[in-house]
């Protein structure tokens, strides 16, 4: 993955506009979280393969981004990306990740879903 | 087990090993356990790449060095896991393959094989526990296994680690009295409280002969352990109590019976 560029990563969002897709959001603590030295509790959630189609997607910040993605009844955001990369097949995929390289935010976009299962 | 999850010293040292706390390494169980006890299959059931190697790789390469057949069933991909690597090289979806990769070197070193369900990591509580039961309970028939080392059901912090260990104690419950193999837990925490609900573990396995293996195991799974063997060098309490939890995890490796 790569830092993200903003312009560049616009330029993605644009092109993915009012397009079926398949939405990975994700964020975490990891699950051993409560025991770090903070004791923070766990707090993760994802949502796998959700179809989602929007509007208009935007990226704002000066990093780490926030991007939100206006769709036809409501919003998906994201706010702590880092980086990004778009892959071989076509998916977006965006993420912030914290100083030691530990993954934070996942926030993916793909017109395939994204893969599940044994194979 | 994910180990390098936590961030904190000691209590990451606690996760270095099952069972394993800061401060009290001095304090080893005697081994009673000095060789192979599996003799026609030995079928580990975990959920994880890498918990093998954390919570019975000197126990497998005992196994495996003795001609015995090991089976390392793991449940998911630990496609779900949070450490990409220290410096980071993966990202959500890269992850899987990763870890499986990692997974075959350490099951190629230490010697047993792997068979991967793929379940989605974090999910294994909320698959159906008799779906997940009866196919752990076809491994177990297909493989012969006349031992089975899983997590110690409610008692592995972890949700994938009790509901794959949950789901195991059910599989071999529903087999004959004739199929039915020993199962070993594996208990995670702080180890006199476990003591202290428990009773001590009953199965204490000396894998001095093996700790070298198990830790090159342990670096086989990079993306998971590069910062856990990079703290152990550092200085301070936190590096020397993990370090002290590490020459235990080569020395022995604890297990219960859990009665079927
Ligand atoms: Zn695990």
């Amino acid at each position: 993955m790569d830092e993200i560029d903003p312009e560049r990563l616009q330029r993605a969002l644009d092109a993915r506009a009012e397009r079926e897709l398949h939405l990975h959001l994700e964020t975490t603590t990891g699950t051993y979280s409560a025991m770090g030295p903070d004791r923070v509790p766990a707090c993760i959630a994802f949502a796998r393969n959700v179809r989602v189609r929007y509007l208009r997607g935007a990226v704002r910040g000066t990093g780490p981004y926030r991007v939100g993605l206006k769709t036809d009844g409501g919003w998906v955001y994201g706010d702590g990306l880092t980086h990004a990369t778009e892959t071989d097949d076509g998916a977006l995929l965006m993420a912030g990740y914290d100083e030691r390289g530990r993954l934070r935010m996942a926030f993916q976009l793909s017109e395939r879903p994204f893969r599940e299962g044994a194979a | 087990m994910s180990a390098a999850a936590a961030s904190d010293g000691t209590r990451r040292a606690r996760e270095t090993g099952p069972e394993a706390v800061a401060g009290d390494a001095a304090k080893l169980p005697s081994p009673n356990v000095h060789g192979p006890v599996a003799r026609r299959h030995l079928l580990v059931v975990l959920p994880h790449p890498d918990d093998e190697s954390f919570a019975a790789g000197g126990t497998i390469a005992m196994h495996a060095d003795a001609g015995v057949p090991v089976t390392y069933l793991c449940g998911t991909h630990g496609d779900m896991g949070r450490n990409m690597g220290t410096p980071f090289f993966a990202h959500r979806e890269s992850l899987r393959d990763v870890r499986e990769a990692e997974l075959r070197a350490a099951c190629r070193i230490l010697g047993c094989a792997p068979r991967l369900m793929g379940l989605r990591d974090k999910t294994v509580e909320f698959e159906d526990p008799d779906v997940l039961a009866a196919r752990i309970a076809g491994e177990i028939r297909s493989a012969g296994a006349d031992l089975v080392i899983t997590f110690h059901p409610g008692r592995a912090v972890h949700p994938d680690h009790d509901a794959m260990g949950e789901a195991t104690v059910r599989a071999v419950r529903s087999l004959s009295e004739a199929e039915r193999p020993t199962v070993w837990t594996v208990a995670v925490g702080d180890r006199e409280a476990l003591d202290a609900e428990l009773g001590p573990p009953d199965v204490v396995v000396d894998v001095r002969a093996f700790g070298a293996r198990k830790l090159d195991a342990l670096r086989a799974h990079a993306s998971q352990t590069t910062a856990l063997f990079a703290r152990m060098e550092e200085e301070g309490d936190d590096a020397e109590a993990l370090r002290a939890q590490m020459e235990r995890a080569g020395t022995v490796e604890a297990f219960r019976t859990w009665a079927a």
